[in-house]
């Protein structure tokens, strides 16, 4: 079994989104890089990303991070931020009941797209 | 063979491919991102024909019920109809009913459309002065219970739509006006739900519209309309709104000023923002439902506060309320 069917796939995702988005958005380390945007259309995002590292489709490129973020880095995004973000995801996971095992697994996923993002 | 229509264009569909995927390699410029039905991109609205099966997953009620659908989910098995999610749709005359003074600087536009028009109260219509010159204002009006359309047009200085509204239209006169837009309104379901409506101004439009849909509709759920102004003269619809609430119990109506005056006093006005209202007099907003409609400000801090008080983001409907200058 995959590990976005380990998960429960979309109804996972689903159950993650607003949890993980309201850390992000009361974690002081990042939440800057988030002031000013368009909330709906970050939640989106947020879905896109979580289904992506729970192993989920997704069709995203390298090239696509490194688009998606630019602005973030010209900002000071860095390995620091990149940090905090998977720590809220892992503690999302945590408070949905998630094993640490898979929890490891997501935030694997997660690293594989740390350069695209930091535009290493 | 499936045929899907697109801009007035007849497209040759083959599966296993997508909408989007069809209508991309034929040379249609389709939004998209993700193409794995995350991202909403490529959202389009079926016209005609059967939805295909899995390609509204994911999407608010407000949109399903609308026969929206994602392009790149959607393998149709049966001739469709489709438009992009952004196209407005015909325009229609109307003739004017009546121009009703609400408070100093929002009236009340009655109108006729000669066609009736298919919308849910809450959503906003464009209103066309002459030619392109147009704005767009939410309808106040509910289809199963008036036999009108109802706009909450405010005085802008200088609004060249909001002038003419004001000062020119007559009873009998003729405008025209566009598709209902807009997804901020009431779903049947969850009748049991705290609904929780934040409104500045004419703001107050749609959430009038859509308190007396859901109370229309059998909603049980508690029911908050919180509508703020500066003023105690800002304030309006207050007797209809006191009145509903004595008729319906589970319907709470709070006027909000930020200026105190007998007047407010007399209404049993709040002193304060609507958004801090609203945060005083619930324990989170967990389950809620929520509309928002008014001062961009207000609606960003509110999705904000809203949102980190436990409300889900798919919960949160706000139409955006963009002034546009004149």
């Amino acid at each position: 079994m995959s590990l976005y069917q380990q998960l429960g796939g979309e109804a996972a995702v689903n159950a993650a989104v607003d949890i993980f988005y309201r850390k992000v958005l009361q974690d002081d380390r990042i939440n800057r890089f988030f002031s000013g945007v368009d909330m709906e259309k970050q939640a989106a995002k947020q879905k896109a990303f979580l289904t992506m590292a729970f192993g989920g489709p997704n069709n995203y490129t390298g090239a696509d991070m490194r688009r998606g973020h630019a602005h973030l880095v010209a900002q000071g995004l860095n390995d620091s931020h990149f940090d905090a973000v998977v720590e809220d995801l892992g503690a999302t996971l945590k408070e949905l009941g998630v094993a640490d095992a898979l929890i490891a697994q997501v935030a694997a996923v997660a690293e594989t797209t740390r350069s695209d993002v930091l535009g290493k | 063979m499936t045929i899907i229509r697109f801009q007035g264009r007849d497209f040759a569909y083959e599966a296993p491919r997508t909408v989007l995927e069809s209508l991309s390699e034929q040379g249609m410029e389709i939004p998209s991102g993700c193409r794995a039905g995350v991202c909403q991109s490529c959202l389009m609205r079926c016209l005609e024909g059967e939805i295909p099966v899995g390609s509204q997953e994911g999407l608010k009620p407000a949109l399903v019920v609308q026969g929206y659908f994602l392009a790149c989910r959607a393998r149709p098995s049966s001739d469709l109809t489709v438009a992009l999610a952004d196209a407005e749709g015909l325009r229609q005359k109307a003739s004017v009913l009546a121009v009703e003074s609400l408070n100093q600087e929002i009236v009340a536009l009655r109108l006729k459309p000669e066609r009736p028009l298919d919308y849910r109260a809450g959503q906003y219509v464009r209103l066309y002065r002459q030619g392109d010159l147009s704005r767009c204002y939410s309808l106040a009006s509910v289809p199963a219970l008036d036999d009108w359309l109802e706009l909450h047009i405010r005085r802008i200085p200088e609004g060249r739509v909001s002038a003419w509204v004001h000062d020119q239209l007559q009873v009998g006169m003729q405008v025209e006006i566009g598709d209902s837009l807009g997804q901020c309104f009431y779903t049947p379901g969850q009748e049991e739900q705290t609904l929780l409506l934040l409104g500045t101004g004419s703001g107050l439009a749609p959430l009038y519209g859509i308190v007396r849909d859901a109370l229309d509709q059998g909603h049980r759920g508690p029911i908050w309309l919180y509508h703020g102004s500066f003023t105690a003269e800002g304030l309006y619809h207050q007797a209809t709104l006191q009145h509903l609430a004595v008729r319906f119990p589970h319907f709470h109506y709070v006027p909000c000023v930020d200026r105190a005056s007998p007047e407010a006093l007399a209404l049993n006005a709040r002193v304060g923002s609507v958004l801090e209202a609203a945060v005083g007099d619930h324990q989170g907003f967990a389950h809620y439902r929520v509309f928002l409609c008014g001062h961009p400000e207000m609606v960003k801090d509110a999705r904000l506060k809203i949102f980190l008080g436990g409300a889900s983001m798919a919960e949160i409907h706000a139409d955006p309320f963009l002034p546009s200058g004149t």
